[in-house]
């Protein structure tokens, strides 16, 4: 017998575009409804059990540089103090007295190594002060790159409310 | 003169599935691949604040319990609110658990995320408040600023 469709020629095959459009326009809503860049986030560590290690004390190891930040009562920063010397509220000069005392040596054994920085901060302070100090005490970029300078830090004993 | 319709017309009218599968795959597989499953607890109440060396550490620390504390000091614990005053008996809890689990203290690392208004007064009163639960590595969470 012979098969009825034989004279017939290739079906044309019309591709439906509807469904896909859709799925596509639902796609970029969602997109553009749940669209946010997210900025990367980083760590500063800190150490500071409560009681000192149990260990030997470290020989080699220099007593802390004293980072004092003064704020007003609205938390805006007042003064920045190392040891006893003012430097207004530089932070850029804030991080080069750090590398006068530190010098430029790193690594095993370097005064950087044993060196600590202990920041004694206003209660009222605004934190983003206290990591504007962080950033300038623990290192800084040139051209891309991150050069080290402290990593040892704490906090001194807290102040009391203004 | 009309034309009606044949039978072969109305066959056609059925829709193609193919491409809206072929769509359907590609928005699993762009799912899948741009997932987060990292447990990293955000808060939309903490604006970070900004700085250049702030880097994701390398090998991210394997013990975290993260802490937010909001500009007017509230602290988020676990996506829940709390205060100073009951920050104490929930680190009691989350050291109960860490002890659970035979994980020391010591390899716990306190992640602070706080806002940039906070008082800082306040971020020592929270920390000073995990050292006397136990927990001694702390680590400052600020967000990746640009280099000036």
């Amino acid at each position: 017998m012979r098969p009825r469709n034989q004279d017939i020629g290739p079906e044309k095959i019309d591709l439906q575009m509807t469904p896909m459009i859709d799925i596509v326009f639902q796609l970029l809503i969602f997109f553009i409804m749940t669209f946010k860049i997210v900025a990367q986030e980083g760590d500063f560590s800190i150490k500071m059990p409560q009681k000192p290690s149990a260990g030997p004390p470290n020989p080699n190891q220099l007593p802390p540089i004293q980072v004092r930040l003064s704020s007003d009562a609205n938390g805006n920063l007042t003064s920045i103090q190392v040891g006893q010397r003012s430097l207004g509220r530089d932070f850029g000069a804030l991080r080069a007295e750090i590398l006068g005392i530190i010098g430029n040596e790193r690594g095993p054994g370097s005064i950087a190594e044993n060196t600590e920085v202990e920041l004694d901060c206003d209660y009222n302070l605004n934190y983003e002060y206290v990591i504007d100090a962080i950033t300038h005490v623990s290192g800084y970029t040139q051209d891309g790159k991150v050069f080290k300078m402290l990593e040892k830090i704490k906090f001194a004993r807290q102040r009391p409310p203004a | 003169m009309r034309i009606r319709p044949t039978r072969d017309d109305l066959g056609n009218a059925e829709g193609d599935m193919t491409p809206m599968i072929d769509m359907t795959f590609q928005l699993i597989a762009f799912f899948m691949v741009i997932i987060n499953f990292s447990e990293a607890e955000v808060s939309e109440a903490v604006q970070l604040p900004a700085s250049q060396l702030a880097q994701p550490p390398e090998i991210p620390p394997e013990h975290l319990l993260t802490l937010q504390l909001t500009a007017d000091g509230n602290i988020i614990l676990g996506g829940q609110s709390m205060t100073m005053e009951q920050i104490g008996g929930a680190l009691s809890r989350e050291r109960q658990l860490f002890q659970l689990s035979n994980t020391s203290l010591a390899e716990v690392t306190v992640v602070v995320r706080a806002d940039r208004r906070a008082k800082t007064g306040v971020v020592q009163e929270l920390i000073s408040k995990c050292q006397d639960t136990g927990f001694e590595r702390y680590a400052l969470r600020a967000e990746q600023a640009t280099a000036d």
